[in-house]
């Protein structure tokens, strides 16, 4: 459903990714991998045209989308959770997630207000409360439910569980596997290795902008030695 | 003092200050959604005062020429946003200023070469051409007091729209954190074109209902803009609610000042702004 070819994306001068090929199938969970500072953010934010390759395309559905506004790529089925979770300091919880609510582009409303609460029950404590004055993994949460609500077809999660508590990340993965098996295809960044390899379909490591393995788990877990040396595991 | 004198200082004041808020509504939320410092936003105050006072002429009814003129101080926003501003959002507030400063001279020169250069009135319509007695001499003009609430009402439809609906939480969202509206599907550049539109809508419209109260005069839009600016950096940049608060107390300070301290009158609306400045630096509701 997600296809990138060839992705060359700079920050002024300097030379971030290198001719990136990344693809998520329908409803296919995909870990994005690697070390600070591969590319990974910067791959997520070229999917979404948040920064425009210099070189390479983009497709969604089959379209292609290089060069188009966020919005517009959002719009064909996709949700953004960014690194730092992306609250609005002068909105309520109750409010982030009704602006957000939008029907698939197939017409779909599968994620209502009232789902997504059932699956937070901890945001329905907090409605009235503005987003900023939440702990971090209620504004994680948040920002899970309000990118729900817009009922994707892809979830992207840039630092899933970054900066929460062991009991909180917990929480959060339950989460991730329960939308998951819903059926929502997904691309997740996230430091913990042990989680990914058990929770998704394909592994993607990158170095230095560059992918230097795309693969399903067995060969990860049966062969460490490439965790090792990509990752310092 | 006697209490019907102060009553009509204060009448006035409220009123001075609700329509100051119809222009600096929209200048607070240009800049704070969209972090346009926007020079040209009296301009739109002054296109509606003149548009009110041609229509008035062609049309012979007010009400028609104001209710005209809103929808194209709305398209000249819009237009102008798109074409214009839309360009300078990644660039900084100098390349802004050079901007919208120059269409503040575009726009006298081309209010010059339709209108002229003479000043001019428009007569208050004649159903409301009466006045409220308060006492054997002195009496408040019902045009004044539908004035005050016909700009109260919108005000509150403001409140409502900002406060209750989703696109009310878009703007809201879009002046904490644009790139994540985007990421959530929102069009931007469409959000932020309709409240430029709107501002230069509301400011049209305060300039067009008050040309029976003041006079149609090359210039008047540069005066209500250094007022409004100051009305804006006192309530908080963004903030609708402080630019609310903001465009009261200067109106009040302003009528105020001139009649109890008329030498000092020019000077009243900025001792109030230094003064909320040096107890809140960043204004009321920053």
């Amino acid at each position: 459903m997600l296809e990138a070819k060839g992705i060359h994306t700079f920050y002024g001068a300097s030379h971030v990714l290198h001719g990136i090929d990344f693809r998520v199938g329908k409803g296919e969970t995909v870990a994005l991998m690697g070390r600070n500072g591969m590319g990974k953010s910067t791959l997520l934010k070229s999917l979404l045209g948040i920064v425009h390759p210099r070189q390479g395309k983009v497709a969604v559905h089959g379209r292609d989308v290089t060069g188009w506004e966020t919005s517009a790529v959002i719009r064909l089925g996709l949700a953004y959770v960014p690194e730092g979770r992306g609250m609005f300091h002068n909105l309520t919880v109750r409010e982030h997630l009704a602006m957000a609510a939008r029907p698939a582009p197939d017409g779909r409303r599968d994620w209502t207000f009232e789902r997504v609460l059932e699956t937070f029950p901890r945001l329905a404590e907090r409605l009235d409360n503005l987003g900023t004055h939440l702990s971090g993994g209620e504004q994680q949460m948040l920002s899970i439910g309000r990118a729900l609500m817009t009922n994707p077809r892809l979830l992207i999660l840039d630092e899933a569980t970054e900066g929460l508590a062991p009991l909180i990340r917990r929480d959060i993965w339950h989460v991730i596997r329960a939308i998951k098996d819903t059926g929502i295809a997904s691309v997740i960044v996230d430091k913990n290795v042990g989680v990914l390899l058990d929770l998704a379909d394909r592994h993607v490591i990158l170095v230095k902008g560059e992918v230097v393995y795309d693969g399903g788990p067995e060969t990860l877990k049966s062969d460490s030695s490439i965790l090792e040396r990509h990752i310092g595991l | 003092m006697d209490f019907w004198f102060f009553l009509i200082q204060l009448l006035n004041g409220v009123q001075y200050g609700l329509l100051l808020f119809l222009v600096a509504s929209g200048l607070t939320l240009i800049f704070g959604i969209m972090g346009i410092i926007n020079l040209a936003h009296g301009a739109f105050y002054m296109l509606g005062a003149y548009l009110a006072w041609w229509l008035a002429g062609v049309t012979g009814s007010l009400v028609a020429a104001v209710l005209l003129s809103l929808p194209i101080a709305a398209l000249v926003g819009y237009v102008i946003e798109a074409v214009l501003v839309r360009t300078l959002y990644k660039r900084d507030h100098l390349d802004q200023v050079l901007l919208t400063y120059g269409l503040i001279l575009i726009f006298n020169e081309a209010q010059r070469i339709f209108w002229g250069n003479d000043v001019h009135g428009v007569a208050v319509p004649q159903a409301l051409a009466w006045s409220f007695k308060l006492t054997e001499t002195l009496s408040y003009p019902a045009y004044r007091v539908v004035l005050s609430v016909v700009c109260g009402a919108l005000a509150l439809v403001m409140y409502f729209v900002i406060a209750k609906t989703r696109f009310g939480m878009w703007v809201r969202a879009g002046a904490s954190n644009r790139e994540m509206v985007a990421a959530l599907g929102i069009n931007v550049k469409l959000l932020f074109g309709l409240v430029f539109a709107i501002g230069a809508a509301l400011a049209g419209l305060a300039g067009a209902i008050s040309t029976p109260i003041t006079s149609v005069a090359p210039g008047m839009g540069d005066t209500v803009l250094i007022i409004c600016f100051v009305v804006v950096v006192i309530g908080g940049v963004g903030s609708v609610k402080g630019a609310f608060l903001g465009a009261l107390l200067i109106g009040l300070a302003d009528t105020f000042g001139k009649v109890f301290v008329p030498d000092f009158a020019s000077f009243t609306v900025y001792g109030v702004m230094a003064a909320v400045l040096l107890w809140k630096p960043r204004g009321l509701f920053a």
